[in-house]
Formats: structure tokens, C-alpha cells, sequence
């Protein structure tokens, strides 16, 4: 049965991400001899090992696993925030097409997250300059995106502040005057202002309380629904991933060992760490 | 026994170091080509890297022009120029069109500069992006990958705040469509100076150890946005009080015994030119 006709929109194959230089033990196929992620012989570290992934357009994947599972290296890895060891990127993008882009130039690199990509970070202080009023920060994606039109990019920096409620008369403030759900949402709205076809979001709730964390689910809902983005959303938070993700990875020591519809993994979940990862869900 | 004066205070090898540097700069028009900053008998920050591209530069048939801040015979602007005398014996001139090196503090100089001269300009901070990122790791790695926006956020920053773009100096420029650039501290309404200048401009940050160019003829373009257009300072309707030139840069001053506000040449070679050449003209008629 052919389940998805259309294709892909992000497509990674085998992305491999080793701190260390490897050796001939933790080299083969399948890596044996590994405790956790680490080569004892080598001290290599695999964050992430062979991890293949595709993503559909207007579909939110869920990434879950616990701390040091390689996720965030992942997400890291698919933003250019990082090099990869091996594997490749293809993003099915008239300009893009059949090229992988974990090879391609830095500039290259630059354009397709200035043009291509959002991304919230856990942490505000990496996704925000504290130092900018929020209109700048919105902005700034914008002119990374080759605005030029001061009064466009005004408004279009106001129309998202709306979206994602947050009171215009705050929008020459910095950021740093801020709550913490509302630089979240600034974020957020930073992330959608060059109308990205593909969104990260990194443990984005985490730390927030749960109205906020609520609002913020809500608002990402909301974006999908009406623009349509393709997310990634990165999360330990079984919670989190259940209200967002329609299909879901899981992963453990840099590898995903589960994979599959979210409703399937939470309901039926087989690798032996999904089940302890499930019933373990308050 | 006491060794004679190197010519120019620095070292052949310095000096070729400079040149080298220098040539680099020219080479990719707006690139900041790190140097080895020597130490000079002046404080960094005082000029010492124009003073460095001085020294590499100056031959025994040059006329050196020292300007601070548009005047002539400022301390600064005075002990450069001796510092030079005393270890080239060149002549030194006040007038922009004898000299062929012009060192410059801030300005430049209001008689077109011709393709026979080479205007030194000094510069404190020769990143563009400083006040967007701190680190020159990452500063070095944006010009690479060609990204800007940072320059742009901060001109989209005052605009936000205060209406309009607030760079007092220092107006970030993009040269020959590539690298995003400091000026150095010149006036936004010497900009335009720089656009097809026939003069070779070199640009020395002492302090910073970097060295950079705009070679002749090369496409200079102040960042603005669309709706924002660039605008130099604007003296329509303004004269000087001595030699009643208009359009030209001017000083604002307040005289106290009158209470009123009146405005004089900033480049003050430029205005005792005029004053001279009016001079002339009174005693002709009077002759006659």
C-alpha cells in the first residue's frame, strides 16, 4: 500500500555526528562494542549514529528521548548550527533540488536558513538579541531575508506580534524586559517572519509554567494549521509531543529505535525504552 | 655611537610587512587585512595606524598633508607632520592640491581628490558589525558568508526608536557590492567623497592591527533602506561666516557675546584658500 504519495520535504539520510576520531573497533557496521553512545577504546562520542528522517509538508515530527539522546545534536545538525560527520540533507525546494545540503558552501548554508528555515530554541537568549526591541528582532530575520522596505517589514513585524499576542504598544521594547513566555512568543514570531517552509522548535515549552506552556502549544497548533509550515519539535515531554506531533522518533543513545505514528508510539509503544518512557508519563 | 634616523621612523622590514598588507587590502577592496601594528611614538588611538600606512608609504619626492578633524594645524595633525619632517625631510603643505599623501583624521577633504594622491584615513573601530557581535571570531566568519544583517538591523534599530537613521558618522558603506565597511569616523556627507574616487583610500586601525582600501573608481554605496534613503548632513541655506562658502561641511558654533548660532568651514585649508584667493581679487581691483 502506498501510505504517502507526495514527497518529502526534508529527507536526511544516515547523519552521523562523532566527537573523536574513531577507530577500527567502533567503525563497523552497527557499531558494537559501544557502552551507551562512547567507544571505550577511542573515547569517541556518537551523538548521533545513522539517523534517518523524513518530514512531509504542513507535518509536525516529534522528536522524544532523554537527556543526551542526541536529539538537540540532531536539531543542531539539521540548522547548520553544527557539521555533520557524514550523511546527507535534501530538502525538495525548486532551488534546492537533489543536492545534499550538508555539503554545500557556508554561504549556501546561510541562505537556506535565512530563506528556508525558523528556529525556536529553548533558550531565548540564543534565538533573541536582548539588546534589539522586539520589531528589531523580528526584523532582523526579514533583512536576513533580503527586506529592504523599513515600512513592509514594520508591518509585517506588527501582524506577527499579533499573532502571537503580544501588545503592540510593547513592540519597541526589548526583549529582556520580558517574560519568559512572552520572549518565547517573540521567538516564535521572529521564526515565522521570512515565512519559513520549515520550522525547528527546541524544547520549546520547557521552562515555562503550564498556562504559558498551554498558550504557546496552542499558537504553534494554530500556525500549522493556517500557514501550513512543516515543523520538527523537539521535546522530552511525552505531553508535549502527544498535543503537537503527528508522527514521532524516538531516540536513545544517538540512534532512533522507534518510529511511527505518535497515537501508535504512545498506545503501543515496542522498543523496551519507549514502554519504560511511556508508563513512566505521569 | 649613535645610529642615524631610520627614514620614515620605521624599519624596512615593517615597512614591507605594511605594503604588503597594504597591497592585500587593495587587492579585495573593503577586506580588513590583519597586520602587525608596531609600536609608534603616539598612543593607539591617536592615529597610529594611519600613521603606519604614512610611514610605509611616504617617498622622498612626497608633499604630506596632515589633517585633524578637518583642520590643519591641530596638535595632533601638527606632531604627525613633524614626526615626518624629521625623519623624511619632505615638505609638508596645507593645501589638499599639492599634497600627494593626505593623512586624515574624520574628514575628507573638500577639493576633489585626483588619481595623483592617496588619502590615509585613521580609523578607531574598523568593524562594522562590532556593536552586533562582539566576538571577531564570529564577526569574521559573517563577512565571509557575506551577512549583513546585523549592519542593517542597527540602522532598522534607529529608525524604529527614533525615526530616522542616527549615525552621526561612520555610516556603514557596502564596497564594490561585497564587503560591508567603516568609513572610519568621516561625516555622513563625505560618503559620497568615497564613490569613484579617483584617489587610492587607505584606512589604518592601529589598535585593532587592521588595514584596509578602497582602490580608485570602486562602486561605494551607503546602506539605506527603500523607504529610508541615505541623506548627508544637510547645510542648505548655511554659509560659512568667513568665507561664505555653501555646500560644504560645516562646524556649528554658538557665539556667546552675540547669543546667535553661526557656522564656519570645517576644512579650514580649504576656507583660508578662498579667503586668500578673495584676497587677491581685492587688491587686483584695487590696483586697477
Amino acid at each position: 500500500m502506498q501510505r504517502f504519495e507526495e514527497r518529502p520535504l526534508l529527507e536526511v539520510e544516515n547523519l552521523t555526528k562523532q566527537y573523536g576520531p574513531g577507530c577500527d573497533e567502533c567503525g563497523q557496521p552497527g557499531r558494537p562494542g559501544l557502552i551507551k553512545n562512547y567507544c571505550p577504546s577511542c573515547g569517541t562520542v556518537y551523538a548521533c549514529s545513522d539517523v534517518s528522517l523524513d518530514v512531509f509538508p504542513g507535518e509536525i515530527l516529534g522528536i522524544v528521548g532523554e537527556s543526551g539522546s542526541g536529539k538537540s545534536t540532531l536539531m543542531q545538525c539539521l540548522y547548520f548550527d553544527q557539521e555533520v560527520t557524514a550523511g546527507t540533507l535534501t530538502i525538495s525546494d525548486p532551488e534546492l533540488a537533489g543536492e545534499n545540503l550538508f555539503g554545500v558552501s557556508s554561504q549556501r548554508k546561510r541562505y537556506i536558513r535565512n530563506h528556508k528555515y525558523g528556529m525556536v530554541y529553548q533558550n531565548p537568549v540564543k534565538g533573541l538579541r536582548m539588546d534589539f526591541s522586539a520589531i528589531s528582532n523580528i526584523a532582523e530575520k526579514q533583512i536576513a531575508a533580503g527586506g529592504r522596505h523599513v515600512g513592509n517589514m514594520q508591518s509585517a513585524g506588527e501582524r506577527l506580534l499579533d499573532v502571537v499576542s503580544i501588545p503592540l504598544f510593547r513592540m519597541k521594547e526589548e526583549p529582556r524586559n520580558f517574560s519568559g513566555g512572552m520572549q518565547q512568543r517573540v521567538q516564535i514570531a521572529k521564526a515565522l517572519s521570512n515565512d519559513p517552509p520549515i520550522l525547528f522548535l527546541d524544547e520549546v515549552t520547557t521552562g515555562l509554567d503550564l498556562s504559558v506552556q498551554a498558550a504557546v502549544i496552542d499558537l504553534i497548533k494554530q500556525i500549522q494549521r493556517d500557514l501550513g509550515i512543516s515543523m520538527i519539535v523537539v521535546s522530552h515531554d511525552l505531553a508535549v509531543i502527544r498535543m503537537l506531533a503527528d508522527r514521532t522518533l524516538v531516540m536513545l543513545n544517538g540512534r532512533v529505535i522507534e518510529s511511527g505514528l505518535t497515537d501508535q508510539i504512545l498506545e503501543d509503544p515496542h522498543h523496551a525504552y519507549t514502554q519504560q518512557l511511556v508508563y513512566s508519563l505521569l | 655611537m649613535r645610529a642615524e634616523p631610520q627614514f620614515a621612523f620605521l624599519d624596512e622590514g615593517s615597512k614591507k610587512e605594511i605594503r604588503r598588507a597594504t597591497l592585500k587590502a587593495v587587492a579585495i577592496p573593503g577586506y580588513q587585512v590583519p597586520f602587525a601594528s608596531r609600536e609608534m611614538p603616539m598612543a593607539r588611538g591617536w592615529g597610529t595606524g594611519g600613521l603606519q600606512l604614512t610611514c610605509s608609504l611616504v617617498g622622498k619626492d612626497d608633499v604630506l598633508k596632515v589633517i585633524d578633524q578637518g583642520a590643519d594645524e591641530s596638535v595632533n595633525a601638527v606632531s604627525i607632520k613633524k614626526l615626518i619632517r624629521a625623519t623624511t625631510g619632505i615638505p609638508v603643505t596645507e593645501r589638499t592640491e599639492e599634497a600627494t599623501l593626505i593623512q586624515s583624521r574624520h574628514r575628507i577633504p573638500e577639493v576633489p581628490l585626483t588619481k595623483e594622491q592617496i588619502l590615509v584615513l585613521q580609523v578607531p573601530t574598523p568593524e562594522p558589525l562590532r556593536q552586533y557581535e562582539k566576538k571577531e571570531s564570529v564577526t569574521k566568519r559573517l563577512h565571509a558568508e557575506s551577512e549583513y544583517s546585523g549592519a542593517w538591523l542597527m540602522l532598522f534599530e534607529q529608525i524604529m526608536k527614533y525615526g530616522r537613521t542616527t549615525t552621526g558618522a561612520d555610516h556603514p558603506v557596502l564596497v564594490n557590492g561585497r564587503y560591508v565597511m567603516a568609513p572610519s569616523p568621516i561625516p555622513r556627507f563625505d560618503n559620497p567623497k568615497m564613490d569613484h574616487s579617483e584617489a587610492l583610500i587607505l584606512l589604518g586601525a592601529g589598535r585593532e592591527k587592521k588595514i584596509y582600501a578602497v582602490p580608485p573608481y570602486t562602486d561605494i554605496r551607503s546602506l539605506a533602506f527603500e523607504d529610508h534613503p541615505f541623506e548627508g548632513e544637510d547645510f542648505s541655506g548655511k554659509s560659512c561666516r568667513f568665507c561664505g562658502a555653501t555646500g560644504v561641511f560645516l562646524d556649528e558654533l554658538h557665539v556667546e557675546e552675540t547669543g546667535m548660532t553661526e557656522y564656519q568651514c570645517n576644512d579650514t585649508s580649504h576656507c583660508a584658500d578662498r579667503l586668500e584667493r578673495q584676497d587677491e581679487k581685492e587688491v587686483q581691483h584695487a590696483t586697477i
